[in-house]
């Protein structure tokens, strides 16, 4: 008989509460903003104008928010069984190494494959690189009883040391100083949004973004229907709510565990096929640049599920490109402000989530009390 | 106008609590005489917990009064009530197992830093309540290993060394065997000689009847009745609890068992730290046969339960069903089930039911692959839904809403939907654990018709359960358990309370 977990509506749980958090975090950041005696409100105007004010600006947004879509749902998809993989930006680098070697090997055999199959093939690549470098920690926690949170963030210091090696000694570009490879086929590369709908008369400023976002929008629709549609989606649920009904079911907890990890890193995987695939067209040190962890951020502010996990990523992207705009616009706002504003929103959305589900369920209950 | 008679121990006036929407007490009032023997009976959800909760100060009353001896008191915290000479012994022992006895005493009552002190103080204590009430106990002895009768003792002792002129026990004869209940009861009659007052929590009625001076019924979060328990009846009881008649015990017409369905042989397992678990047990189901184990919970039910469900694998032994030796791959839940052999789990919330999801998912929970349920590899939401709906109206699930969380259902609601999914299934061999644990009277008699239904219907059943009444009352024979062994079989006409009593407290026939 403690004190019961706030029980809350539907539409307050996935909508009213993280709104608030984001409203909140916004007011903590504008407080920030007027430390350093410059105007929040102009700020936000600035931020909001140069993330959505213009073709170019959605764009780059969109083109930030398809990382995010990809790192958050597969926080989501290792959530739902129960288990943490903050091992996203490792998962993604070996999706990297395995898309650049499937390129090598198309590149050096052109015309064995057929063109329209190279990018399919690189993107399988690169999703069963992550699919494979998440399943060992998942291997390791259910059949060793090693923690994933200690396994995935070790192996992603692992991940990131190998791609330095291979870079520099294996598949760099020969005679480079930098640590990149060569530019991928072709064939391999991912259409840029404006050269895909140019031919339809569709003219658009020149951004990042590329097919992988539609790629992204698919994950989105695959995870709701393998979560709540699917017999395997049912299993996955299972053993994340209560891993001992999942033994009593026949279900086994441990082949769940391990599945639900190489999904999660296959969709940690789709980062790397934005990046190297679609904007880079080669492989290069770095280019995780943390969207592996905010993906954590995102999963959690969007509650799991797909659509939510939409939502979040949109606002991150707002905030990368609006903070982008702003930082230059404000040279006060320096790119570190925005770092801090996206913490604090992780802050709020991810940490302080229950103490807001308090007040949303003490306002409600004076709404009620007062109807 | 005053007379001289001392006031009431307690007086409860108008308590009223509320959780959200839900109103646990509604202007509750409650008068106990001191040095009497109060019984509070009701249903799940009655209010009950709720009621010693606030005069224990674990919750404060949204409005109301307590009295103590007669003086208003404002009782905010445990800390309030204990000030006030309350103690209560809580159903789940709040004692350090690897401490001593005397050291689990002093306990939040140390008085200062050093500890010396105080620990003389309290053996001196220990003396003197031991030979007050005839408690002894070896003050140095560790309380984990304590028999639960003892530690139960401990927790007493602890409330009386804080000055406990009032005792409130919520389920005390749970964990107990019928022996250490009636030394309990001894116990307790002790107490009230002495002038203190005692509260007892329970639902077991037999308990009221034996021990109490006056009895409150509680239902739905209000008082319904207040008697003498000499001028009651279990009958009256239960009528009032429920608000309906109820058969107490339900008719059990005999029956011829078939030929063997299930038979265990030398089953033995042992658990995570290599203690032997299960010793050696050996039984046979029979079509049609309900067989009982009898037992004080820990002794083995369990770990032979989840051994027969494929959910443990036994250290040694052999599990035949229909004639056939099953080997390790079909000892699998999944396996057992597509042949028949179906399992009501003992902790439904822990192991039979996932609380977070919808009604529906967990009617299906353990048949998730039938295809009933979808096509390929997609579930149908519909079908999963209409299914449900239909298991509900047929089991009488209360509210019949397969949308609704699971956790919102009461616990007698849950038990239904678990036992609707396993039995609708036609199972010929059923294992069932606690089927009335935490379930209501009403409900309790729903749960027994269908097992007797299902006997009539010719499918094999063990029974596990504490409740030795529900054992006695169902159960064509009847085996004890103890320390992981079976101790005895009984014909359940020829058994009676005492005979089993000695078995489940590991008194085998040889010794006898």
């Amino acid at each position: 008989m403690s004190a019961a977990p706030v029980d809350l509506p539907r539409w307050a749980d996935t909508a009213l509460v993280p709104l608030v958090s984001v409203v909140a975090a916004l007011l903590v950041a504008g407080l920030v903003v007027i430390g350093i005696g410059e105007n929040p409100l102009e700020a936000t105007a600035l931020l909001l104008r140069g993330a959505l004010g213009s073709a170019e600006g959605i764009g780059f947004t969109l083109y930030y928010a398809t990382n995010f879509i990809f790192t958050g749902l597969a926080v989501a998809v290792a959530f739902h069984a129960g288990v943490f993989n903050i091992g996203g930006e490792g998962q993604a680098t070996m999706a990297g190494i395995c898309a650049a070697i499937a390129c090598a090997a198309l590149g050096s055999a052109p015309g064995f494959i057929p063109g329209f199959l190279a990018a399919p093939l690189a993107i399988l690549a690169a999703a069963a690189g992550g699919a494979v470098y998440a399943f060992i920690p998942g291997w390791l926690q259910a059949k060793r009883g090693s923690h994933v949170v200690i396994t995935t963030i070790m192996l992603n210091f692992v991940a990131a040391t190998v791609i330095v090696y291979l870079l520099r000694e294996v598949i760099g570009k020969p005679g480079s100083m930098q640590p990149e490879t060569p530019d991928f086929p072709a064939a391999a590369i991912l259409t840029p949004m404006h050269q895909l709908l140019a031919p339809l008369g569709v003219k658009l400023p020149a951004t990042p973004l590329n097919t992988s976002f539609l790629l992204a929008l698919a994950a989105l629709f695959a995870v709701w229907l393998l979560i709540w549609r699917t017999r395997l989606g049912y299993a996955i649920r299972t053993v994340g709510a209560n891993p001992r009904a999942a033994a009593y079911a026949g279900i086994s907890p441990a082949a769940v565990t391990m599945i639900a990890m190489a999904i999660s890193g296959a969709l940690a995987g789709g980062l790397a096929v934005n990046e190297a695939l679609g904007v880079q067209h080669r492989l290069v040190l770095d280019f995780t640049a943390g969207y592996g962890f905010v993906g954590i951020a995102v999963a959690l502010m969007g509650r799991g599920h797909p659509v939510g996990v939409g939502l979040a990523a949109l606002l991150f992207g707002v905030l990368y490109q609006g903070g982008a705009e702003l930082s230059f616009d404000k040279p006060t706002i320096t790119r570190d402000m925005v770092v801090v504003i996206g913490g604090v929103l992780i802050l709020f959305a991810g940490a302080l989530d229950g103490l807001f589900r308090r007040l949303v369920a003490g306002a409600l209950r004076i709404g009620r009390g007062a109807a | 106008m005053e007379a001289p008679v001392p006031p009431p121990a307690i007086e409860l006036i108008g308590i009223s609590k509320r959780f959200g929407a839900v109103a646990a007490n509604r202007e509750v009032s409650l008068v106990v005489a001191r040095g009497s023997i109060h019984g509070i009976v009701g249903e799940n959800g009655a209010g009950k917990s709720t009621l010693m909760s606030i005069l224990y100060g674990f919750y404060e009353a949204d409005s109301g009064e307590i009295r103590i001896a007669g003086a208003p008191r404002i009782i905010r915290a445990p800390a309030d009530a204990i000030a006030a000479g309350i103690g209560m012994v809580h159903q789940h022992f709040m004692l350090v197992e690897t401490l001593s006895v005397a050291e689990n005493v002093l306990l939040g009552a140390e008085g200062g830093r050093r500890l010396k002190g105080g620990l003389s103080q309290v053996r001196a204590a220990l003396a003197r309540l031991s030979q007050d009430y005839g408690l002894a106990i070896d003050p140095d002895a560790i309380v984990g290993e304590l028999s639960v009768g003892l530690q139960q003792r401990v927790e007493i002792l602890k409330a009386l060394y804080r000055g406990a002129e009032i005792l409130i026990l919520d389920e005390p004869t749970a964990v107990l065997t019928p022996a250490e209940a009636d030394q309990l009861f001894a116990l307790l009659r002790a107490l009230k000689a002495q002038g203190k007052t005692v509260i007892l929590i329970t639902h077991k009625l037999r308990e009221i009847m034996d021990v109490t001076d006056r009895v409150s019924v509680m239902r739905r979060g209000e008082m319904v009745a207040h008697v003498a328990t000499g001028e009651t009846s279990p009958p009256a009881l239960a009528e009032a609890m429920v608000g309906r008649r109820v058969l107490l015990r339900v008719e059990k017409p005999p029956r011829e068992p078939g030929p063997p369905v299930l038979e265990a042989v030398g089953l033995s397992c042992r658990d995570g730290r290599g203690t032997e678990t299960l010793k050696d047990v050996s039984l046979t189901l029979h079509a049609g046969e309900i067989v009982g184990i009898a037992g004080v919970a820990g002794n083995g039910q369990s770990e032979l339960l989840e051994v027969l469900a494929g959910l443990v694998q036994p250290s040694r032994g052999v599990i035949r069903l229909d004639g056939r030796i099953l080997s390790s791959a079909d000892r699998h839940p999944a396996r057992l089930r597509e042949r028949g052999l179906m399992h009501i789990p003992e902790d439904r919330q822990r192991s039979g039911l996932v609380t977070a999801f919808a009604a529906a998912e967990n009617a299906i929970l353990g048949y998730q692959h039938d295809p009933a349920f979808g096509s390929g590899p997609l579930l149908s939401p519909a079908r999963i839904e209409a299914h449900a709906r239909d298991a509900f109206a047929a089991y009488d699930v209360r509210p019949p809403d397969p949308a609704l969380k699971t956790a919102k259902f009461s616990g007698g609601n849950q038990q239904k939907i678990v036992l609707a999914r396993e039995i609708e299934r036609e199972p010929r061999v059923l294992l069932v654990g606690q089927p009335t644990r935490g379930v209501d009277i009403g409900a309790i008699e729903f749960i027994h018709r269908r097992l007797l239904a299902l006997r009539a219907a010719g499918v094999a059943i063990l029974l596990v359960s504490v409740e030795l009444e529900e054992v006695m009352a169902l159960s064509d024979r009847i085996l004890a358990m103890c320390g992981g062994r079976v101790t005895g079989e009984r014909v359940a006409e020829a058994a009676d309370e005492r005979d089993l009593g000695l078995l489940m407290a590991g008194v085998t026939d040889e010794a006898a």
